[in-house]
């Protein structure tokens, strides 16, 4: 399925990512990774560490709304990947980005931008397999 | 004061995530696709993401403390292991199978979508598993 070519909208999205990274960094001085936030709300180690990950993903939560309040309509999801692999496809992304201690947000974005060693290996790492996955379901089974 | 800052700041990264086209695994699995439908779009996030982070972080790093903390607490290791190359390795294949990264399905629940919520709670089983693997006698660090 095509998908329009979004440059200045994805560029002017990513900068808003971006600032709240910043903000986040400005105001606990913590590193905005999604896998650490959201395994830091699930397993909870002290009420200090939870809360402020728990607001956070507040804040992301009401997004949809604030975008539909504004502008009337909800951010485009079309999902082409059945339930099962919606299912397996997120059990080895939870496996694999607490492994490997990060994802998209903290060694994309947070890593690559303090110039890590690790976030280095491990953007192209994921980029890569995420991108032979894709070839292999579209294009070399089915597709 | 600081709870309110924090949920402002989720309320940013969201819109910009919403904005972005990542939000979208239609869109994110085309940007995988280079062979078939291709959409860079995904690029322009990044470099967004990172002109952004990389100017600011290093603004910020100028005080001496975060407005609401005693210090700031960034990663500091370099080690380069199995686990790292590993990890990342079968993050990208979950992300390539499913479209969805944490990142943007968190925002994404609050459309209130199905597909995203089953995704979360896999996320979570995910979590779960890595748990139970490194609780196994043949662990190698954690």
């Amino acid at each position: 399925m095509e998908t329009a070519f979004t440059p200045l909208m994805s560029f002017g999205g990513g900068a808003l990512v971006g600032l709240a990274v910043v903000l986040l960094m400005l105001g606990l001085g913590r590193i905005l990774g999604a896998t650490g936030i959201l395994s830091g709300a699930v397993f909870v180690t002290s009420r200090q560490e939870a809360t402020w990950r728990v607001a956070l993903i507040a804040g992301m939560l009401i997004a949809p709304g604030a975008i539909f309040v504004v502008t009337g309509t909800m951010p485009e999801i079309s999902v082409p990947s059945s339930p099962i692999m919606i299912v397996v496809g997120g059990l080895i992304v939870g496996l694999g980005a607490s492994l490997g201690s990060g994802c998209t947000s903290g060694h994309g974005i947070c890593g690559l931008s303090r110039l890590s060693l690790r976030s280095i290996v491990a953007v192209p790492t994921f980029m890569a397999t995420a991108a032979i996955t894709v070839y292999l379901i579209r294009h070399a089974f089915g597709g | 004061m600081q709870l309110i800052y924090t949920v402002l700041t989720g309320l940013v990264f969201g819109i910009g995530i919403a904005l972005s086209g990542m939000m979208n695994p239609a869109k994110v699995l085309n940007f995988f696709d280079v062979m078939g439908s291709w959409d860079p779009s995904l690029a322009f996030v990044m470099a967004g993401a990172l002109t952004v982070t990389f100017l600011g972080y290093r603004l910020v790093w100028k005080r001496d403390t975060p407005l609401f903390s005693d210090r700031f607490q960034i990663p500091t290791s370099t080690l380069i292991d199995a686990k790292l190359i590993g990890g990342s390795a079968l993050f990208g294949i979950g992300w390539g199978i499913a479209g969805f990264c944490p990142g943007a399905a968190i925002p994404a629940l609050g459309t209130g979508r199905w597909e995203v919520a089953l995704f979360l709670c896999a996320v979570v089983g995910g979590f779960f598993l890595r748990r139970l693997l490194s609780n196994l006698p043949l662990k190698a660090t954690s």
